[in-house]
């Protein structure tokens, strides 16, 4: 990967962890999704700090013992389907937590 | 329901997970309407700090699905800050409400923290029927222009629509006035007993013709034919199966902290201000007790011929007095929907007391 990819959760949807799997409801248009063991983690890290390629190497590589050059392959290919749904974010710089919108001042 | 949903449902309820909740913030309300099984007295509803610590144990107990209901949920105060934080909580948030309270701002952050949709209660197309019934003047007004807002800022409505005799005959322009605001429709044909017992509300039921008429829909019900077909025989998997959700991956809170199976099946299971949920989730008695109950199981029901295909509420069940028992606003449902009785109805009928009372009626020839 020739360049750096950081990675966020979108704020705009709901999700909960079922078992290893997470329940993800888009709130683009309430279309449910899960994502299974790999995937969730990958999404539990994406606080939009991290780039992707550390991700990968920390939590998917070190765990289940998976090719980095692969596993990077397959991350990014995930990601950008997320990303469609806008389930992620995606960018090459950092993302700062979005925060909700609709936050009341205080 | 999608087959993921359903993949999901069965992995929850294999997990002993509640993948869905309703909490009632509040059931003080703006408007009275006459079919309400709700005491509208504040009687020390949960602060915010009480819901929110709520809301943090339902997320991790793994509610995904939160249902806000009431009352009227924008009668309190902190209801925007309460809604904020279930959505930091990523819980995907449906709100029930009657929307008088809503105008363009609120539907604006409503949008803006994402929620998933927005069930306004419609009751007519006539003011002075929908306004009867909230007993409100310029409720429906006021309702409409509120799913209007809703509906410019691109959320999902729904319009919800309660059979009763006042309005029996109006649901078809309720419906095409849905179909005009962009709002899906969805009809209640039940009328629910007070939640202390009272069940004098149930003779605002709209009655067996206008059932019949609803069942028949073909708008509604979609294949009328197939929709009432006459009922199939119960198999051992009929017999296996739970009657609803209730207790097994869904439940109720009350504005008090009572948990319940669901807001139709008031079994008190625990409290929160005491108990923390999932303490109560795991080891409630009641809750233990309703999830032992299988269709093969129900008293009545289990030789019923409409036992597969029947829509029976373990809640209105439990409020005619017996949670393994029939419902008989359930059983009339299905008589309207294939006019085959059920065993329950027909054991009513041969125990008919106004036969008695006609007995009654003859000079007795012992009198002095």
């Amino acid at each position: 990967m020739s360049r750096r990819l950081y990675v966020a959760r979108s704020r705009s949807v709901a999700a909960r962890k079922l078992g290893d799997e997470m329940l993800i409801m888009s709130g683009r248009d309430s279309t449910l999704f899960t994502l299974d063991e790999v995937a969730t983690i990958l999404w539990e890290a994406a606080d939009g700090w991290k780039p992707l390629e550390e991700i990968v190497e920390e939590k998917i590589c070190k765990e289940f013992e998976v090719e980095r050059g692969e596993a990077l392959q397959d991350a990014v290919a995930l990601v950008e389907g997320l990303a469609e749904h806008g389930i992620l974010l995606l960018s090459s710089e950092p993302l700062s937590e979005p925060k909700l919108q609709g936050r009341i001042d205080r | 329901m999608s087959s993921l949903m359903v993949e999901m449902s069965a992995k929850a309820l294999e997990r002993g997970v509640p993948l869905s909740a309703q909490i009632d913030l509040t059931y003080r309300c703006n408007e009275r309407c006459v079919h309400c099984y709700l005491d509208h007295d504040d009687h020390g509803e949960m602060t915010t700090g009480e819901l929110k610590k709520l809301l943090g144990e339902l997320a991790s107990a793994g509610v995904l699905f939160l249902t806000l209901s009431g009352g009227e949920i924008l009668i309190r105060q902190d209801f925007f800050e309460i809604l904020e934080y279930a959505r930091e909580l990523t819980f995907c948030v449906k709100l029930k409400t009657n929307a008088i309270l809503i105008r363009e701002a609120e539907a604006e952050r409503i949008r803006l923290l994402d929620v998933d949709s927005i069930q306004v209660s419609i009751y007519s197309h006539r003011p002075e029927v929908h306004d009867a019934i909230t007993k409100v003047p310029g409720s429906l007004k006021r309702s409409l222009d509120a799913i209007r807002f809703l509906k410019a800022q691109g959320l999902k409505a729904i319009v919800a629509d309660v059979l009763m005799r006042q309005n029996a005959e109006d649901y078809p322009k309720v419906r095409a006035l849905a179909e005009e605001l962009g709002a899906e429709f969805t009809l209640d044909p039940t009328i629910t007993p007070k939640m202390d017992g009272d069940r004098s509300v149930l003779g605002l039921n709209a009655g067996e013709i206008a059932l019949q008429n609803v069942f028949r829909d073909q708008a509604l019900v979609g294949n009328v034919e197939e929709f009432c077909a006459p009922p199939s025989k119960a198999d051992a998997d009929d017999l296996e199966a739970l009657p609803c959700s209730a207790g097994h991956t869904a439940c109720y809170i009350s504005p008090y902290g009572d948990v319940y199976p669901c807001v139709q099946f008031p079994l008190p299971s625990g409290n929160v201000r005491r108990t923390p949920f999932l303490e109560i989730w795991r080891h409630s008695e009641a809750l233990k007790e309703v999830r032992s109950i299988r269709l093969g199981d129900l008293t009545t029901c289990s030789h019923c011929v409409h036992l597969s295909g029947c829509t029976r509420c373990p809640g209105l069940a439990f409020m005619e007095g017996n949670m393994r028992g029939p419902s008989v606003q359930d059983c009339e449902k299905s008589f309207a929907r294939t006019g085959i009785a059920s065993v329950n109805l027909l054991a009513k009928k041969s125990s008919n007391p106004a036969l008695v009372q006609i007995q009654g009626l003859r000079p007795c020839a012992t009198a002095a």
